[in-house]
């Protein structure tokens, strides 16, 4: 476990659903339009996001998910704090996931708890 | 919509119908994007004809409803594939082994039916995770820590089924073994119970594990002879302390008295945490420090700074140096390390402790350090200093290795391991490090100077070596092909994998060929007795329903 094999990494790369996802989201974050969520709505969907999303996207040591939006660049780098993701592209990631994050299932993450994380992580957005 | 092999569609439509019946509309997945969401996010055929797919999933809420679906799918001839929660990725996640088969999805049977603090147990159904089971036990302020795999989602039944191991005291470290009763749904939809558990109004179910006559609850481990539905687990009652110590010692040769000392002393139980081995001479880091460095955004495998440390550690390639031991003891810097954990009353760690350096004082030059001490419950700032699966909590930090970083700007999509158990001794770790530092040269594979075994195991070690998973179908292939190169060395050698992706579930079975395969022609026996129709989890560990099996011939 103390280190990953590099080899065979080069070549063109696999024009895979994940190549193509980050496509996509780049274009969500950029359009998507805006919907003021309700309060108990986003209540509910920090309740999901601190089960579900904290362990990996939270704040404090041991963070892998907000590690990575560090190491990309993100400002900031965790969720809560954003104001720019959108729903779809919230959805997108937690169904499809990205890289090392895996997709989550309806019978963990049910539609109506992703809505629900999806009007919290917006909760702050701009109109 | 994808019709499971063998199964006609008029039939699959059927059956279909009666899932829906069963579990109701909502909890039968067909649609493609639904279906999807099953795939292996760490598959190594991603992209290729060949990744294993489901054909739907099903969703039941109980034992009366997963006894319902199975008799459909054993009237239909269906297979299907149990998840407890489908996060073992490396392993092969919720995606079945046998391509088109119908995922039984038990996520939502997350129960936790009884947690007793006085006797130190639990007993949950398969969709409860390490962190349900943790939150339920700190809601309830009770004085009782869970073994956690790492990183630690996932669940207990389905990481102890697929024999994980965590970090605690050794009774609770190996997670099947410190299972305690199981309620298992055979093919033919029949509930049984195991243990003490099969008498009925039994009151010792989680605290005697074998019952009266043959013990058979290790049958259905990694392997596909009934859906486990509940499953009792021996949890550690809160300690009074933790301490820890470091044992430095300066020469290349003296891991083997290192490892020797270290295995009597945790056969006797005066050190009773798993091990934790490294080495400061090469870089490589104890796994408790892993996280750590990672948090402190430096890498995991800082060497000692030296212009001609590099070349000396390459020229050495693993083998003893007189250069290198010269070098260390020149310059301080340890060979190997090994951090030792003992959890239980703090005067008893201590003299634990003392003794432990009595004995390794037996190697020359050896040295120690002192380590952590805790009383419990740990404060925040404790918390968030510590590696946490080593208290008794789950967390996730553990896919810092894997997943983007300073040092890892374009990391790969998933991992998988190849893993074999290897003694417990100094000797063999050289050797197999020098076997396989030859293979990785032959096969065109990196492999850093040395590799530790991982020592979760209280009599053997685990020799793991981790490939990417890659956005590149032509380097994943090549990657499967030399992971079933290494499989062939390790079992020219003596040494057996001990877990797997599906991917190489068929190889190393066959690796496993004591008179001319006796244990897996046992294992198929039991198959077509007890799943005559071959429905359950075709495939899983190499082990093949008979209609499977005589079509491949």
């Amino acid at each position: 476990m103390r280190h990953l094999a590099k080899a065979h990494e080069k070549g063109n790369g696999m024009k895979n659903a994940k190549v193509g996802l980050l496509a996509a989201l780049s274009l969500m974050l950029a359009g998507a339009a805006y919907a003021a969520p309700d309060q108990e709505q986003i209540e509910r969907g920090h309740k999901v996001y601190d089960k579900w999303c904290f362990p990996c996207h939270g704040t404090g040591v041991g963070k892998p998910g907000t590690d990575s939006l560090v190491a990309r660049g993100q400002k900031p780098a965790v969720l809560e704090e954003r104001t720019d993701l959108t729903v779809p592209a919230i959805k997108t990631f937690v169904r499809h996931g990205v890289l090392f994050m895996p997709m989550f299932r309806k019978t963990e993450v049910s539609d109506a708890d992703l809505d629900a994380i999806a009007a919290y992580l917006t909760r702050n957005n701009k109109p | 919509m994808k019709v499971p092999p063998g199964v006609s569609a008029s039939d699959f439509a059927e059956a279909i119908k009666q899932f829906e019946e069963a579990v109701g509309k909502e909890w039968v997945f067909t649609s493609d994007e639904d279906v999807a969401m099953y795939r292996d996010a760490y598959s190594p055929f991603m992209g290729e004809p060949d990744e294993l797919v489901a054909s739907a999933a099903v969703a039941p809420d109980g034992v009366e409803q997963v006894q319902k679906v199975v008799r459909i799918a054993n009237h239909y001839k269906i297979p299907i594939y149990p998840v407890s929660t489908g996060k073992n990725l490396g392993y092969g996640g919720s995606a079945p082994v046998l391509s088109g088969s119908v995922v039984l999805d038990l996520k939502r049977m997350n129960r936790i039916l009884e947690v007793n603090e006085r006797n130190a147990f639990a007993l949950v159904e398969p969709g409860v995770s390490y962190f349900d089971l943790y939150r339920y036990i700190q809601e309830k302020g009770l004085k009782l820590w869970v073994d956690v795999p790492d990183p630690g989602w996932g669940s207990p039944i389905g990481n102890a089924l697929d024999r994980g191991g965590g970090y605690l005291m050794p009774q609770y470290r190996n997670h099947f073994d410190s299972h305690c009763g199981m309620e298992v749904v055979l093919a033919n939809g029949e509930v049984l119970r195991t243990g003490m558990g099969a008498l009925p109004g039994a009151q010792t179910w989680q605290q005697y594990k074998s019952g009266f006559g043959p013990w058979i609850d290790g049958m259905f481990s990694q392997s596909n002879f009934g859906v486990v539905t509940k499953m009792g687990f021996w949890l550690m009652p809160e300690p009074d302390a933790y301490l820890s110590g470091t044992v430095v010692v300066p020469r290349h040769d003296d891991l083997i008295p290192l490892v020797r000392i270290l295995t009597y002393l945790e056969d006797t139980r005066v050190t009773n945490g798993m091990p934790d081995l490294g080495s400061p001479l090469l870089g490589i880091p104890m796994l408790s420090d892993f996280v750590a460095r990672f948090d402190q955004g430096s890498t995991p495998f800082e060497r000692p700074q030296g212009p001609e440390l590099p070349a000396m550690i390459a020229k050495a390639g693993g083998e003893a140096s007189p250069e290198l031991d010269e070098y260390a003891q020149r310059k301080g810097i340890g060979y190997w390390s090994c951090k030792l954990s003992f959890y239980g009353a703090a005067k008893a760690n201590a003299a634990n402790w003392e003794f432990a350096k009595e004995k390794f004082s037996a190697i020359p030059g050896v040295k120690f350090e002192e380590g952590e001490s805790y009383k419990f419950p740990l404060t925040p700032e404790q918390r968030e200093k510590v590696h946490k699966p080593q208290f008794g909590i789950p967390s996730l930090a553990m896919f810092s290795i894997g997943a983007r970083s300073a040092m890892n700007p374009e990391p790969a999509s998933g991992h998988m391991w190849f893993s074999p158990i290897i003694p417990r001794t100094g000797e063999a770790i050289f050797e197999t490090n020098r076997v396989f530092a030859q293979a990785a040269k032959e096969f065109g594979l990196p492999f850093l100077n040395f590799n530790l075994p991982s020592t979760y195991w209280e009599r053997a070690f685990i020799f793991i070596f981790a490939f990417p998973v890659l956005r590149d179908v032509e380097a994943n292939k090549k990657n499967r092909e030399s992971f079933k190169k290494l499989i062939k060395v390790a079992a020219d050698h003596g040494w057996g994998e001990y877990r797997t992706p599906p991917a190489f579930q068929d190889a190393i079975m066959n690796t496993y060929s004591f008179n001319n395969h006796a244990l897996l022609h046992f294992h198929e026996t039991i198959k077509d007795a007890i799943d005559p129709n071959g429905i359950l989890s075709a495939g899983r560990y190499g082990i093949w329903p008979k209609h499977v099996r005589e079509a491949k011939s």
